[in-house]
């Protein structure tokens, strides 16, 4: 027996009367038309006028919708969601030295933030030290400059390892990012199977999106199962990746190219586990995943509860996961950088107060609220603290987190719900028949599609079919605004430092743990040549992540951004 | 007779950032509107960028960072036009900078700086008026 929402002879009456609605509102129309010749979400995906019974008839609720922290999960991945903890409010943050952030981590903290989300600049995104000539003029501008274990211990000077969750930021260099955060919890007296966070860890995004660029794609994939298959043994509270749609949206894809592409990198991740030998239910359950928050209301929370539907489907289905816990798509959410403007950029506040509310009502686990200030440059003290209270009053103010899902039974969100999953079931296919999204990404697929979408966007910015206020509505100049400035001599100091920490090191004990990263980096991949007990040894022994991040350059080749638009 | 060739434009990214959503965009626009366009990619530095810009033989470099390294780049690639003798390539830079460092950019020869919110029309309109090919071919 099915449990289909609306009997058929309601679904027949309801039908009659909607066609006699249909013609009163065409009528209605003679007289006032509609505002728009075309109505559609931020993504272009077009929207009708009204959504009935008759948009969601075949759905079958508690095969489609359920219970939330039950398969499929569209309600949500814990049984009490919200009403027993509210989402981790984990504000994104580094700016010029550990210790300027870590003074800011603890400003966070005090102000009420619940986790730690750290920003590194793009030298160590890069896996280059600051002394690098390619670093030149980088150090501390969008993140923290990290060298060395010293520079891990000052980021976190002062606060409890095994109390608060870290989320880092970091991908290509991700293993070596992490092994200096296990080593230096290490050297602090913490205990590696108490250590909670995320890496993001996430290689193939890369590729398609965010491009910090260091490997080809099959030692990148590699390295990401070496860390899935260290955390599952040794640091189990860890999430060994946070798999990405966040910067597939910014680099302008739709909901559902950012929903299609990231499930599809989560898919490849797990075959390659799966072809190193780990056990499904061993590993998923520390997949996570990110997504964005954009602009458009109902599309995001339509795609965030598709996001979990199609994940619990893929891994019970495509992969035989057999605990719950395999199939729930946890996830972290920032609301959109890229919706924000410059031009009176107060306005920021209220966009990213919707794309907050959005994530919320999507029932994400954890949540970055934007900066007003974020499109000029990292956030002031002032900006960041309305970001933060801006996700406190949805919590304790606003009734928002009292009901799980509350969406749940719109027509209009389960209809779009359900166009997310089968739009990117479609993409899906499509990627299989490609042969896979490594293969998709050498032909520079999800690339282009990527592209076509936002040069199609920016057109429709230019034409007045989508509205920016500011922008191409009541435009506006960009205003001076108060912000952050990072001292360029901070780059000098930084330099000065990691050159005094070089001198200071045991060189022979440095040369063998690279000696041995080498090794394990030659051989197969196993857990013989598993790579972070190597790294974590390096970097104890004063390894920099440059240091590291070069042999991997040396054994694996190196990648460059294949240019394409 | 002599014909006008195509003006030739490199967009290029120096710095280490992978915003390249706006580099792409400007790079299609101005291909579209009828200039020959190349794109270097992410990641590029002062170095590599000059060198392309010269063998391409190009007339307009437009630089996108997003990063905050443009006071370190852009007068770097300035610097190294110079010394190549190629400094009749005209630059011009988009991205996010703050209001104060625009005087400095331009003040080291950079004609123009497009910021956040611009008009693609307006940029292809700010090129066709302001870029002339630096040699006209023999037809």
């Amino acid at each position: 027996m099915g449990t289909k929402m609306f009997s058929e002879s309601a679904i027949d009456r309801i039908e009659q009367e909607y066609k006699e609605w249909l013609e009163e509102y065409q009528k209605a129309l003679q007289k006032l038309p509609e505002r728009l010749e075309r109505f559609s979400t931020v993504s272009d995906m077009e929207v009708k006028s009204l959504y009935t019974p008759l948009d969601i008839k075949s759905k079958d609720y508690l095969e489609d919708i359920g219970f939330p922290g039950r398969y499929p999960f569209t309600r949500g991945v814990q049984t009490t969601m919200y009403r027993a903890r509210l989402w981790t409010m984990r504000m994104f943050a580094g700016l010029g030295t550990a210790e300027q952030t870590n003074e800011r981590f603890h400003y966070l903290i005090n102000h009420g933030e619940t986790g730690l989300s750290v920003a590194f600049d793009f030298p160590t995104l890069m896996g280059y030290d600051t002394d690098s000539p390619l670093a030149r003029g980088e150090c501390g501008r969008c993140g923290v400059a990290v060298d060395t274990i010293e520079d891990m211990q000052r980021l976190f000077a002062g606060i409890n390892l095994e109390e608060v969750t870290t989320s880092m930021t970091i991908n290509p260099p991700a293993s070596v990012i992490w092994a200096m955060y296990i080593a230096n919890a290490e050297n602090e007296g913490y205990n590696r199977r108490k250590l909670g966070g995320t890496i993001q860890n996430d290689c193939l995004k890369e590729f398609i999106a965010q491009k910090t660029l260091m490997l080809p794609p099959e030692p990148s994939l590699r390295l990401v199962v070496d860390t899935i298959e260290f955390g599952t043994r040794e640091v189990p509270r860890w999430n060994t990746i946070s798999i990405s749609g966040y910067h597939i949206r910014e680099a302008g894809a739709t909901a559902v190219q950012e929903l299609a592409f990231t499930i599809y990198d989560g898919i490849t991740y797990v075959e390659e586990c799966v072809k190193r030998g780990l056990n499904v239910d061993d590993f998923a359950g520390r997949l996570s995943f990110f997504w964005n928050s954009h602009i458009d209301f109902f599309e995001e929370i339509a795609k965030l509860r598709a996001a979990r539907r199609l994940w619990a489907r893929i891994m019970k289905e495509r992969f035989g996961a057999q605990k719950p816990r395999s199939m729930m798509c946890r996830f972290h959410v920032q609301t959109a950088g890229c919706s924000l403007t410059a031009q009176e950029p107060y306005n920021n506040i209220i966009r990213t107060t919707t794309e907050a509310l959005a994530a919320i009502l999507g029932g994400c686990q954890s949540l970055h609220t934007n900066s007003l200030d974020e499109v000029y440059m990292i956030p002031s003290e002032f900006a960041v603290k309305i970001a933060l209270r801006t996700q406190q009053i949805l919590a304790d103010e606003v009734g928002v987190a009292n009901v799980i899902d509350p969406l749940a039974g719109s027509y209009f969100v389960e209809a779009l719900t359900d166009r997310m999953e089968e739009e990117a079931n479609e993409y899906i296919r499509k990627l299989d028949e490609m042969g896979g999204m490594v293969a998709a990404i050498e032909k520079n697929y999800p690339q282009m599609e990527i592209a076509d979408s936002a040069y199609r966007f920016q057109q429709q910015v230019e034409n007045g079919e989508k509205i920016i206020i500011g922008i191409n509505k009541f435009p506006s100049e960009i205003p001076p605004l108060e912000i952050l400035k990072i001292d360029p001599e901070i780059e000098r100091l930084q330099i000065e430092r990691l050159h005094q920490f070089k001198e200071r090191r045991n060189k022979v004990r440095l040369q063998k743990a690279l000696d041995e990263l080498r090794r394990r980096c030659e051989g197969p991949p196993c857990w013989e040549n598993n790579v972070m007990p190597a790294l974590i040894e390096a970097v104890k022994a004063g390894a920099t992540e440059q240091e590291c991040c070069d042999v991997y350059r040396e054994v694996f080749g190196t990648y460059s951004d294949p240019a394409s638009f | 007779m002599s014909q006008e060739r195509k003006l030739r434009v490199l967009i290029a990214k120096p710095g280490l950032d992978g915003h390249d959503r706006g580099a792409r965009i400007i790079a299609r626009a101005l291909r579209d509107a009828g200039f020959e366009v190349i794109y270097t990619g992410c990641h590029q530095t002062p170095e590599q960028i000059v060198q392309t810009a010269i063998q391409e033989d190009v007339d307009l470099i437009g630089l996108s960072i997003l990063s905050g390294a443009h006071n370190y780049s852009f007068p770097r690639i300035m610097e190294l036009l110079k010394e190549n003798g190629a400094d009749d390539i005209t630059v011009i830079g988009g991205g996010i900078f703050p209001l104060e460092d625009i005087p400095k950019l331009k003040e080291v020869g950079i004609k123009e700086i497009f910021t956040p919110g611009t008009k693609l029309e307006d940029i292809i309109k700010w090129v066709r008026e302001n870029v002339k090919p630096r040699r006209v071919d023999a037809a």
